[in-house]
């Protein structure tokens, strides 16, 4: 549940450098996961950790090797105040919960222990005890993320062979 | 009710009179787009999806042009995964070496993009084809694999920024210049979720060239998409490439815009963007001197033939500085040879700059001009991110390419009308 914090235009290259495209396993993406922005990253995160920054996070590519290198080191979310469009739809696609919240992204510090809850969107920071509302997904979404990414749901409605 | 060109496309895939902005629709697509990094990964989603068909074997376009000609062997499987999976499915549309290209220059010559349609592609550049009147966006694999199998995708309807562009472009200012300015104007996150719509007397004087390099990097701005209107231009260019009805279409006169962004052609001056971002923008004089190891001139952004003309035009008859090392990549097979029948690629060699065949090689620090340590290079690509180009300590300054080519000459920044 610890915190990982960084500033704005957080973007895919830092997220997953291009040189590390040549692999796309899980396990591959996540050993280079915030390679150039924090070279401490990959080999300190626990399962359940989370990543706090600024605003248009995942600016860039359009590389799903970003969400999915986060996603394979076990972080639990992203809260930023906005997401890069491209990193919004590829989370949602692939079922990595992110969360838009302004003032959670500029007030939870590095370290910090933070809950949060998405059926309710509530966020916690338990180290210095305030809450947070994120704004709810629209129901659309919200069903991609329930059935576990996009291909899962088109699956569950049987669109296409 | 009016609509924007956007809103227009958008509403008429999902089978509606009407869509409103922030509106979620479910669009069908004309053209489902995949590179040698990004089709691998959704082809795994396809198939461990359990889907077995795509949707229309013609509408769908793979190009293998990131790593290729494979750097490695880990990128070689990767181009092998995409080759196997486009023979098995007949895929009409599929690139190899040999006829490639880097895929935002090629599909636009290959005719594969006409007004009014809709483009999604597992490239952020996607949004390239905007210059053409169509809506065309960036997405990621999976959603790459979703439309591949059912022809259909879901989108939110964006509300849109009007640019609108007066005056004409002066000598050795080009639409890098534009596009630069725009970003450095509203920044890397100026056009979140939102369309950019380009209009006003000064579209006429652009190239589509000029139109191709703008629409390409909207989304260096966080654009969803980057819209020019169609005029005669625009049909000169598809006539004889597209074979295909299609239709037009136009904002109505009363279009709602978020915002209005005005930009005049006259007064623009070579733009340059200064590492880390893309919003870092001055103008070449505010920075001409400043040493360099490299210049790149390429890309899907600026590697058409118009962008090959304007570096000729500045190298011919001098030399490459010593200090420089210069890579010229044009992006088609199509442009390698209109090229050499008008003596660029000769005038570059001459010039002691190194020709490659088309790849994306070093604009994302692939292959092909990837940096060392404190290295900086001018690039006429469209990211300047930490690492983008290389060694995490490496620079970028993103340039048109006039002002890439004087660099390359004078071994520093430097102004293309000096």
């Amino acid at each position: 549940m610890k915190v990982y914090k960084y500033g704005a235009n957080v973007d895919t290259d830092v997220i997953i450098p291009a040189r590390h495209l040549n692999d796309p396993s899980p396990a591959a993406l996540a050993s280079h996961c915030m390679e150039d922005i924090d070279a401490q990253f990959a080999a300190t995160v626990q399962p359940g950790d989370i990543i706090v920054a600024g605003p248009n996070f995942g600016c860039g590519s359009s590389r799903e090797h970003a969400p999915l290198a986060i996603k394979s080191c076990g972080v639990k979310c992203v809260i930023a105040p906005s997401f890069a469009r491209i990193f919004y739809r590829n989370s949602i696609n692939i079922g990595f919960p992110i969360v838009e919240c302004a003032q959670a992204a500029e007030e939870i510090q590095a370290g910090d222990q933070v809950d949060v809850d998405f059926s309710t969107g509530v966020i916690t920071d338990r180290t210095t005890g305030k809450t947070y509302q994120a704004a709810p997904f629209p129901p659309f979404i919200e069903g991609i993320i329930k059935s576990g990414g996009l291909l899962n749901s088109l699956k569950e409605r049987g669109a296409a062979k | 009710m009016s609509m924007t060109m956007t809103q227009k496309i958008l509403a008429r895939h999902a089978g509606l009179d009407h869509v409103d902005v922030g509106q979620l629709i479910e669009a069908k697509v004309d053209l489902v787009l995949g590179n040698d990094i990004t089709t691998p990964v959704a082809i795994t989603e396809f198939e461990k999806a359990g889907f077995t068909q795509v949707f229309d074997k013609e509408k769908i376009a793979i190009v293998l042009d990131h790593y290729t000609p494979c750097k490695d062997i880990k990128s070689a499987q990767l181009c092998k995964q995409a080759r196997d999976f486009a023979r098995k499915h007949a895929i009409t549309n599929f690139f190899d070496v040999g006829h490639m290209g880097v895929e935002h220059a090629l599909l636009p010559e290959q005719g594969l993009c006409a007004p009014g349609e809709i483009i999604v592609g597992a490239d952020s550049h996607t949004c390239t084809y905007g210059a053409l009147g169509a809506f065309s966006t960036g997405v990621g694999s999976t959603d790459m694999a979703a439309a591949m199998a059912t022809g259909s995708l879901w989108f939110k309807v964006p509300a849109a920024i009007k640019v609108t562009l007066k005056g004409k472009l002066q000598p050795h200012v080009s639409g890098k210049d534009v596009i630069l300015h725009l970003i450095g104007k509203i920044g890397v996150d100026g056009a979140l979720y939102q369309s950019l719509e380009f209009s006003g007397e000064g579209v006429a004087s652009l190239s589509m060239d000029d139109r191709f390099t703008i629409s390409n990097m909207a989304i260096e701005a966080g654009g969803k998409n980057g819209i020019f209107p169609v005029d005669e231009k625009t049909m000169a260019y598809i006539d004889g490439r597209v074979h295909r009805p299609f239709q037009a279409v136009e904002a109505d006169p009363d279009a709602v815009y978020a915002s209005e962004v005005v930009i005049d052609l006259d007064k623009l001056e070579p733009t340059v963007a200064m590492p880390h971002l893309p919003e870092n923008t001055k103008t070449v004089t505010e920075v001409a001197g400043l040493p360099i190891d490299q210049v790149v001139i390429g890309s899907c952004t600026n590697g058409r033939i118009s962008d090959l003309r304007a570096a000729a035009a500045v190298m011919k008859g001098k030399q490459v500085s010593p200090k420089v090392r210069c890579i010229i990549i044009p992006a088609t097979q199509e442009i390698v040879l209109q090229a050499m029948k008008e003596g660029l690629i000769q005038t570059f060699i001459e010039a002691g700059a190194a020709v490659s065949t088309p790849t994306c090689g070093p604009c994302l620090g692939g292959h092909m001009g990837v940096m060392a340590a404190g290295e900086r290079t001018v690039s006429t690509t469209n990211r300047n991110f930490v690492g983008r180009m290389g060694d995490v300590t490496s620079e970028i300054i993103l340039a048109s390419p006039d002002v890439a080519a004087a660099s390359a000459i004078a071994g520093c920044v430097a102004d293309p009308r000096a």
